[in-house]
């Protein structure tokens, strides 16, 4: 590229805006794997350190990194910075799920101006970053991090290398910059065939509690350890010369801020629990779940009664399901929602909800709050007040998924019918409220008795409850006295109503009680390696069964 | 917003984005559209020095997660501005819901300039980039199809952010910067940690006739009067 047309001021400021713009590049894409939410704060007066006027944090060890890789030179034709995003798992099956892309091409624009409009195009573009990387599925992927896999990344500067993203893979382009010295190009190859580890995996599968994977992590935050080297082209000489590591410091937009570390954002690739083991039992003192939910049930059709905690006792008939997770570890924040440290973000509906523990465990190293999913939780201040001033969605949906949760199995309808009309009188939610009915359906399996809850006892009475959601007419009725029509048999020794009333209430399985549900887990664990070991020995025979069935 | 008169939007950008949405998702999927357009024509504040200089402020952003979509985006660190946005969108959801169920709407935002005219003629707003959101609000029936949803929707919106970057990315038209003087005919320097270029938000609901109604008032009278 000719660059006799440009100042030499110019080319200057063109290159350091250039160097900084990759340099902030990388921060934000390895900020946005890093498994948590970023936050920064807005200033209105310049401090004269934050480039591109963003708020972008510096992450020392990934400037070093990134430096590293840069050796000194910039992004030009045939040399781009690529950042790579993998996944690996506790096993150590790796694999890359994107590269991102910082590329230079020979088009140059010679009219533009460098300190002005450059600039904000280059700030323009970080901001198209930030959005671009919340939406790759790489993202989503790295909000789950920590147990079973975790997010690491590599820069490298050269030439691009896309083999590794499988078949099909996508391509996003973030954004384009022309410069007198060439265009800037910025976009991520992503792929797209998750097939050996899809997202579904992870979510279905329970974290293990207790058992902290640290193993196969060297260090706090992701790790650049190289997979392949990095080939970039040592020692050329690019025409100018940079200092290796200071920059000049100079007021307004090319000073460059390393933040200490305290302020830096860190992942968490142990799985850093620190919660205790889900003993469902827990919940068990959240007496306020079994009584509004009776409550509920109250005002729609059934006259029942609530008979006091044992509700909530009862309740632990759907120990299953959710002992991988459940830890409704913070009870008393269920009534205030607008709390810092938030509520675990719950999903709405039973059978993800070990995704949500998935995303509730990784919990910074520096402490700093982990948000839950509702905007009302975070940590500028004003934010909190904003909750209080009750966002619909969010006061309801803290109820309105917790019922889910402990209605259990066959419940296919989260209770989206409560409001919250002032949330900071302790047990709101037994006030009278209005029923706010987003849509008509009807509820499904009410507790048939006080005494004893299981998810049989749904079964008994709303057939194809588990999928329908079309509710159930015996729902409407109370059963005084069960006197059946044509119900004497005289091959049974008893009627059918006698039939009827007595498995009525029929014991829980003890395979669906708790604690043995945990006892067995723990037991399961323990005799893995034995029953592994009896598996190898018996290789062979697998093998052979494996022939005889293709 | 402003009071002046709306001239024609003779050059004026339009972009147009689609979503179908459950009653619940209408605010979330409306506040990631139009915060992922505010950060990019945000900036941080001007300061305007001697000699026709200035220095801009900086800009902080934040992640936001859905509660009811699978969703995730990047908005400015500006609780003013959040604030703002979330009374128009409320706004528009209660509208929606009061024109009833099947109703679709639109929420449009809409970057203009002032241009001071002499008396006796008020200030003129030019646009100069509109972009509206179409919502169809869908009702779904049971626990599966809204889990489906809320996959289906942030996958959509994913489409969208990547259409707003697209757009973004065209360098087109933009006001020049302003003087110091005229900075308050481009943006708005009402807030007080970030400035945004000048912007107004209005909606409009068709119900399931067909009718393009903005309130629900005028249709009542409109009715009254046809009787």
């Amino acid at each position: 590229a000719m660059d006799t047309d440009l100042s030499s001021q110019d080319r200057k400021d063109l290159d350091k805006f250039i160097k900084f713009f990759a340099l902030k590049t990388v921060q934000v894409i390895v900020q946005a794997r890093l498994g948590e939410k970023i936050c920064t704060r807005s200033s209105s007066s310049p401090t004269g350190s934050d480039w591109f006027n963003l708020a972008i944090k510096d992450i020392p060890e990934v400037t070093h990194e990134a430096k590293k890789a840069l050796a000194g030179q910039l992004p030009a034709v045939g040399r781009s910075m690529c950042v790579e995003i993998s996944l690996k798992t506790s096993e150590g099956d790796s694999m890359e799920l994107e590269i991102w892309c910082l590329e230079m091409n020979e088009k140059c624009d010679k009219e533009i101006k460098v300190s002005y409009t450059v600039y904000n195009r280059l700030s323009l573009l970080l901001k198209s970053l930030l959005a671009i990387t919340r939406v790759t599925p790489a993202y989503r992927l790295s909000r789950k991090q920590g147990h079973e896999y975790v997010i690491l990344y590599r820069i490298y500067f050269g030439e691009v290398q896309l083999s590794g993203l499988g078949e099909g893979f996508q391509t996003v382009r973030v954004g384009t910059v022309g410069t007198p010295v060439g265009t800037i190009t910025l976009s991520c190859a992503y792929r797209i065939n998750l097939a050996f580890m899809s997202t579904r995996q992870f979510e279905r599968t329970p974290p293990i509690m207790g058992i902290i994977i640290d193993h196969f992590v060297d260090r706090p935050y992701p790790s650049s350890s190289p997979m392949h080297p990095c080939n970039y082209r040592a020692g050329e000489d690019n025409g100018a010369v940079y200092p290796s590591v200071e920059d000049s410091q100079e007021v307004c937009t090319t000073s460059f801020s390393t933040s200490p570390p305290s302020q830096c954002v860190f992942t968490v690739t142990k799985a850093h629990f620190q919660t205790p083991p889900p003993v469902v039992t827990d919940t068990l003192k959240v007496p306020v779940m079994g009584l509004a939910f009776s409550h509920q049930l109250s005002s729609s059709r059934l006259s029942y009664q609530p008979a006091a905690l044992a509700v909530g006792s009862a309740d632990m008939g759907y120990p299953v399901l959710f002992a991988g997770g459940l830890t409704a570890a913070h009870p008393h924040q269920l009534i205030g929602p607008g709390k810092e440290g938030g509520v675990p973000p719950v999903p709405s509906q039973p059978a993800h909800g070990t995704q949500a523990d998935q995303e509730r465990i990784c919990t910074p190293l520096d402490g700093a709050h982990y948000s839950a999913v509702t905007p009302s939780s975070s940590e500028d201040t004003e934010t909190v007040s904003n909750s209080s001033e009750g966002k619909c969605g969010s006061p309801h949906d803290l109820l309105e998924t917790i019922f889910v949760r402990k209605v259990g199995a066959f419940v296919n309808k989260p209770i989206n019918q409560v409001t919250m009309a002032n949330l900071d009188i302790p047990f709101a939610m037994f006030a009278p409220k209005n029923v706010e009915l987003e849509d008509n359906d009807p509820m499904v399996n009410p507790p048939d008795s006080p005494d004893t809850e299981s998810p049989l006892q749904g079964s008994l009475h709303s057939e194809g409850s588990s999928g329908s959601s079309t509710g159930n007419t015996h729902d409407d009725f109370v059963m005084i006295d069960f006197k059946p029509a044509f119900s004497k048999d005289d091959i049974l020794p008893m009627d059918l109503g006698t039939f009827y009333r007595e498995f009525q209430n029929p014991p829980q399985l003890s395979s669906l009680s708790i604690d043995i549900g945990a006892q067995s887990m723990a037991e399961d664990l323990d005799s893995l390696p034995e029953k592994l070991a009896v598996h190898e020995k018996n290789v062979k025979e697998f093998d052979a069964f494996v022939e005889t069935l293709q | 917003g402003a009071t002046g008169r709306s001239r024609g939007a003779m050059n004026c950008r339009a972009e147009v984005l689609e979503v179908s949405v459950e009653p619940r998702q209408v605010e979330e999927a409306a506040l990631a559209v139009l915060h992922t357009v505010l950060l990019h024509r945000s900036t941080g504040k001007f300061h305007y020095k001697k000699e026709g200089t200035y220095s801009i402020g900086t800009v902080g952003t934040r992640d936001v997660d859905c509660d009811f979509i699978d969703f995730a985006y990047v908005r400015v660190s500006s609780e003013e501005l959040d604030r703002a946005l979330r009374k128009a969108v409320g706004d528009f959801k209660d509208a929606l819901r009061s024109s009833g169920s099947d109703g679709v709407g639109q929420i449009s935002l809409e970057f203009y300039q002032k241009k001071k005219s002499r008396w006796p003629f008020s200030d003129e707003c030019i646009p100069w980039e509109l972009w509206t959101i179409k919502v169809n609000v869908v009702n779904l029936a049971n626990e599966q199809e809204r889990q489906i949803c809320r996959e289906k929707v942030g996958e959509k919106l994913c489409e969208k952010i990547i259409n707003i970057v697209e757009v973004m990315n065209r360098h087109e038209y933009l006001p020049k910067m302003p003087t110091q003087s005229e900075v308050d005919n481009v943006f708005d320097t009402s807030l007080k940690d970030v400035q945004p270029y000048l912007y107004k938000i209005s909606y409009q609901i068709t119900d399931s006739l067909g009718t393009s109604v903005t309130t629900t008032m005028r249709r009542l009278i409109k009715d009254t009067l046809a009787l």
